[in-house]
């Protein structure tokens, strides 16, 4: 097991003697299994900023965002940086994204944004990029590194050959039952990009994979899916610490597939039903995932929120922040060898709104 | 038997289609009054993915893909939030007024007919459970 210097126990050092200040985290063992530094980052996902008209906007989804920017902007020791984790628009209009990113504006601490498909499907991420730079892009931070995918796309046929306009295109993939959307794909061109950026990299650093849509198969209908996540998984299968982070699904899901851990994560707009609730089709959430509670919709903010994450175990923690309801911590259980929720794993434990039906 | 059934079925149809009688109908009847349903039931869709239904544009698909989550087969039942047995259209119009930002529909306005109708629709098969939290 790590042996880890937490952030404060760093800084407390650098007090006690004046000639360590800078030495500390730069002299911190970087390589997983040894010493290192932990940190925390905070994780907001899915604000579907609508605008009505003119400069009136949905009242609840902007109140999610600001709730979800304001909390993390409170949290003490600060968070060394900030995932958004796409779908900051509901139609992709520049309306929508500049009051997003007005908002977000407000966070402590570094940004990195995620493409979700209702930011993408308008002008296929062109003034989402002027706002937040590539679509894809890795970045290291104290030993691990990230990368953040662009997930969302499918195949070109739909893309560019399929509808007459731009906006009808994004109107038929903002619906998530609509059968004329598409399955999102992270594509070749990608994929290749990702081998090269990986081929780099010893096995042992701890990998943190960023994508809007589950790089997993869980149910299409509501593309709750990633066509080619099997793809995706075997360049990711290499590596002895791989945790891959998604939104889209605004609901709590985890899973792990061979040493892959996967953690989905709140929306700040609304929940989403279990795909199992729609009684008319197969899906397949993960057997290990325990359910939120339903949802009360009389409590506006009930079933969304944001989450606080670490790597400290050399896996991910997931702490829910859920408004109007008990947090919830996801937390990969090494003996298991795949997440846990600490509270409610055991049958014994569930709780009756976490039966969902 | 099949025979049997079938041609006790064409008479009842031949005697039906002169001299119309209570509760007799014939198979283009019951696939005209599937169709009729279904209409109504595809109108429900449309209504649900639209936006149209308040003020805000949010449509109840946004909470609600293939309507779920909705459970009609639970109604009537005691709505905590309400304090009082509550029926499915109650529910649909507590929507209407708080995420949507709009005004109530009367009970049997076209437009509740067809979004319940809808709803239940997304629902076939499941069995009945009245008053299930």
């Amino acid at each position: 097991m790590s042996e880890f210097i937490t952030r404060r126990s760093v800084l407390a050092g650098a007090g006690a003697s004046a000639a360590l200040t800078t030495l500390p985290i730069s002299m911190v063992t970087l390589a997983f299994g040894g010493t290192r530094e932990d940190f925390t980052f905070t994780y907001i996902s899915d604000a579907h900023i609508q605008q009505i008209k003119g400069a009136s906007f949905v009242r609840n989804w902007d109140q999610g965002l600001k709730r979800a920017v304001a909390e993390a902007n409170l949290v003490k020791p600060e968070s060394d940086f900030v995932i958004f984790g796409g779908d900051l628009a509901q139609l992709g209009k520049r309306e929508e994204l500049d009051h997003g990113a007005e908002i977000l504006s407000k966070l402590k601490g570094k940004l990195h944004a995620v493409m979700g498909e209702h930011d993408y499907y308008l002008d296929l991420g062109d003034y989402w990029s002027k706002l937040y730079g590539p679509h894809y892009y890795s970045f290291d931070h104290k030993g691990v590194h990230f990368i953040v995918l662009n997930s969302i796309l499918t195949s070109e046929q739909w893309t560019f050959h399929r509808w007459p306009t731009a906006e009808q295109r994004m109107l038929e993939m903002a619906g998530l039952d609509n059968p004329n959307g598409s399955p999102f794909m992270v594509g070749d061109k990608q994929r290749k990009w990702l081998a090269n950026d990986l081929a780099k990299l010893d096995k042992k650093t701890p990998l943190v994979v960023f994508s809007h849509s589950p790089l997993q198969k869980i149910y299409k209908g509501w593309n709750f899916w990633t066509d080619d996540a099997e793809e995706v998984q075997a360049l990711l299968a290499p590596f002895d610490s791989v945790n891959v982070i998604y939104g889209h699904v605004h609901q709590i899901q985890y899973n792990q597939i061979g040493n892959i851990s996967f953690n989905s994560v709140m929306a700040t707009a609304w929940p989403w039903p279990y795909p199992q609730s729609y009684a008319q089709a197969e899906s397949h959430l993960p057997v290990l995932t325990i359910p939120m509670n339903r949802a009360d919709p009389f409590f506006e903010r009930d079933a969304t929120g944001w989450q606080l994450i670490d790597i400290g175990s050399g896996r991910v923690t997931a702490r829910y922040q859920l408004w109007d309801n008990d947090q919830r911590t996801v937390a990969f259980d090494h003996k298991a060898g795949h997440p846990v929720d600490i509270a409610y794993q055991e049958p014994t434990q569930h709780r009756l709104p976490q039966t969902h039906y | 038997m099949l025979r049997s059934t079938l041609l006790l079925a064409f008479g009842l149809a031949a005697f039906g289609a002169t001299t119309a009688r209570a509760d007799e109908f014939t198979k283009t009847d019951v696939e005209r009054y599937q169709k009729e349903f279904e209409q109504v039931a595809a109108k429900g869709r449309e209504l649900w993915t639209s936006g149209a239904l308040g003020t805000n544009g949010v449509a109840c698909a946004q909470c609600h893909p293939n309507a779920a989550n909705t459970h009609p087969e639970t109604y009537p039942k005691f709505q905590k939030q309400l304090g009082k047995v509550t029926q499915l259209f109650e529910m649909v119009n507590w929507c209407i007024r708080n995420p949507l930002q709009g005004a109530n529909l009367p009970p049997d306005d076209p437009r509740m007919t067809a979004l319940v109708s809808y709803i239940t629709f997304e629902r076939r098969g499941v069995k009945l459970a009245p008053g299930q939290h």
